[in-house]
């Protein structure tokens, strides 16, 4: 008599046999649990859309420039008799190297972004600060303001600044009406610019950071700093900087690390000697179509923006390490 | 507690020529519409230590503030040794605090969380070096000087935020609840080692503490505040014994308090009857109050006999009940007797014998109540 199949059995057979029982034993004799998998997304995201197309763009970067579709030569061939070319080629670094305009732009967009970072943190930081000592319901009410501006696309905020900083624009027409001057001030394509637009543009991403930095900051810390003879500036320096070096070092990387690669600032409010990288590279890939250049530029950029953010990691895996 | 401090057995607070090393005057603090110190007066002594003890929110820890110069008076002024440092802000006062938090810096090592102090007086280094060493030994902390705040524990971290507040030999010390962070194990041993540490160094101390046996094994004096006033200050041994009203009496260790009439009021004694009590009290102390007046009188539990045979003699100061509960402490048990009127009288007794031997109290036991006259203290508010 043959008994009557249940679907339940199978599963509860398969579950004490199959495949998943392996899993989860093996698994677990090797020390993976639940918690492998919740950090194994975020993983499985950076290997999808971040070391794939940084791979891809790897090779574009040692191949050769064709007039075709796509415009590069592949890495590999099938030669004759079962042999597979593989063909680096290193020439669009060399190039990179011996042609002033790529390191010379690299600098300009490292300068720029340094002197952005910079005034960034010397406005954020009294901001940050204000906001995190006021009144909790203004202290909402602040946040809300400082976020205000990502309500609006960031391309029509940096046309606002041109609307106020052109030559018939705001400040002038307002500067003029009054008899301060009689010709416009020249404020459009000018460096001046270009760091307005980029310091408006990224002073959020200082100020959340070293904001909640200074949030945590024990309010009685300082009051020990005065209580022991120090004064409310020295403390500043002594206490409040120190303990907060988290949220500067956070705030500093998140602005930095975008402004290098920032073109569409300094294309539309700076002068024509803003040569940023960023501009480089999109002229490389869409005006000259030459990819395997444009990619070369790209990986470069990639590592003089990577080996800060590694130092960085170090020095806060090694702080964290102590504070156990 | 007995103690050495040479400026116990003056008692400069009872020479009406001595000159307080600090004095708080008429001082009060408001808070917008909340009065948070209210016209506070103290005269501090050189080489006190004065307790203040009280409740959350009685204001002990304002008054506390604004002599550290972290709060500005409302009204009033506060003089350390003859200086007035009312408006003196706190950097620039002979003033240091252990903070309740401890507030150590955290990117700082011991070694550095002590010097840093003394580095804002622009002491020579060598000295630095040799005044940290010398305060971390009298801490027992020399050993920890290269840790980070982080790698201590709670007792070792109250050491280090006392010998930083300790290192600048401040005119006055302030402790804001310095020993409410440890265990009651660590906190009776560094009671006794806070005291030798004062001695020592012969620095004035204010304590604020909620914790009355804090209080009462620290202080010199004690003042106790409710609602941002002063209540009482005394020695120890008076707030306990002498309480000057029913909120210091029950805040003070553990007490019965009776509703009763004034019937007879001579200068050296008083009686009082009460109906809590079933009874009247003989109280050997006068008391300034209208016959007939309405007073309290305040019993310690520690000082009533509890017998099974009626006391000898007839008249005051007894009382008849049945043992309701019976809580045994180890060293002493509590019993609650149900007197005829319904109240509940606390008696505690100390457990000379071991459980089980000799004929002990149990519950529903008939007992007999007595006490000495020179035990109830009588209060009028």
């Amino acid at each position: 008599m043959t008994r009557p199949f249940r679907l339940g059995e199978l599963f509860a057979w398969i579950r004490a046999h199959g495949p998943w029982r392996w899993a989860t034993v093996e698994l677990r004799s090797r020390g993976y649990s639940g918690r492998t998998l919740v950090t194994a997304v975020p993983y499985l995201w950076l290997l999808l859309f971040f070391l794939v197309p940084f791979l891809i763009v790897l090779k574009i970067s040692v191949s050769e420039i064709r007039l075709a579709m796509p415009p590069y030569e592949p890495l590999v061939t099938w030669l004759a008799d079962h042999v597979i070319g593989l063909r680096i080629n290193l020439k669009n670094y060399a190039f990179l190297l011996n042609d002033s305009l790529y390191w010379k732009s690299f600098l300009n967009s490292i300068t720029t972004a340094a002197i952005s970072t910079f005034i960034c943190l010397l406005i954020g930081y009294p901001m940050a600060y204000g906001i995190a000592r006021s009144t909790p319901a203004w202290r909402n009410l602040l946040l809300l303001l400082v976020m205000l501006p990502f309500w609006t696309s960031f391309l029509l905020r940096v046309y606002a600044w041109i609307g106020i900083l052109k030559n018939n624009g705001v400040i002038n027409n307002v500067l003029m009406a009054l008899g301060i001057i009689d010709e416009p001030i020249v404020m459009l394509q000018t460096n001046f610019a270009m760091y307005i637009g980029i310091v408006y543009s990224y002073l959020p991403f200082m100020v959340l950071p070293l904001y909640t930095a200074i949030e945590k900051l024990d309010q009685s810390l300082l009051e020990a700093a005065a209580d022991l003879g120090c004064r409310p500036v020295k403390a500043f320096f002594r206490i409040t900087v120190p303990l907060t070096k988290a949220g500067i070092i956070a705030g500093c990387m998140l602005v930095f690390i975008p402004a290098v690669g920032e073109f569409v600032i300094p294309a539309l409010l700076g002068g024509p000697d803003a040569l940023m990288i960023g501009r480089v590279l999109w002229e490389e890939f869409f005006n000259n179509r030459d990819w395997p250049v444009a990619s070369a530029v790209a990986i470069v950029m990639l590592f003089v923006l990577v080996i800060p953010i590694m130092i960085y990691q170090r020095s806060q895996g090694q702080q964290l390490g102590a504070h156990r | 507690m007995a103690s050495p401090r040479p400026d116990q057995k003056n008692e400069p607070w009872k020479d009406p020529g001595a000159q307080p090393y600090v004095r708080v005057e008429k001082l009060t603090k408001r808070f917008g519409d909340f009065v948070a110190v209210d016209d506070v007066t103290l005269n501090i002594y050189r080489n006190e230590i004065f307790c203040l003890l009280g409740g959350s929110g009685s204001g002990k820890t304002t008054l506390l503030r604004m002599m550290a110069g972290f709060e500005r008076p409302s009204e009033g002024r506060i003089w350390i040794d003859g200086a007035d440092v009312t408006a003196t802000p706190p950097y620039e006062r002979p003033v240091n605090m252990m903070f309740q938090s401890y507030a150590l810096f955290p990117h700082m090592s011991v070694q550095k969380n002590v010097a840093f102090g003394l580095r804002q007086d622009k002491v020579s280094s060598s000295e630095i070096d040799q005044r940290v060493a010398e305060i971390l030994k009298l801490v027992r902390m020399e050993q920890f000087a290269k840790r980070m705040p982080h790698q201590l524990s709670g007792g070792q971290r109250q050491r280090v935020a006392l010998a930083r507040a300790l290192v600048k030999r401040p005119k006055l010390m302030l402790l804001d609840e310095p020993l409410a962070a440890l265990d009651k194990k660590l906190r009776e041993h560094t009671q006794f080692e806070l005291l030798n540490i004062q001695e020592t160094l012969g620095v004035t101390f204010v304590v604020v503490t909620h914790d009355q046996e804090e209080a009462m094994t620290l202080a010199t004096r004690i003042g106790v505040m409710n609602h941002g006033e002063i209540v009482q200050i005394g020695t120890p041994s008076d707030i306990y014994e002498y309480p000057s009203s029913r909120f210091v009496a029950d805040f003070i260790g553990s007490v019965n308090m009776f509703e009763g009439r004034l019937v007879e009021d001579e200068p050296d004694y008083v009686r009082v009857a009460s109906d809590e009590l079933g009874g009247t009290f003989h109280v050997g102390h006068g008391v300034s109050a209208a016959p007939d007046a309405v007073v309290w009188v305040a019993l310690r539990p520690e000082k009533i006999v509890l017998s099974r045979e009626r006391p000898e003699g007839d008249g005051d100061n007894r009382v008849e009940g049945v043992v309701a509960e019976v809580a045994y402490r180890g060293d002493q048990s509590i019993y609650l007797v149900k007197l005829a009127s319904g109240r509940q009288m606390r008696v505690t007794q100390p457990n000379m014998l071991r459980t089980g031997s000799g004929d002990r109290v149990r519950w529903d036991d008939k007992v007999w109540l007595s006490w000495d006259s020179s035990s109830p203290v009588v209060v009028t508010q």
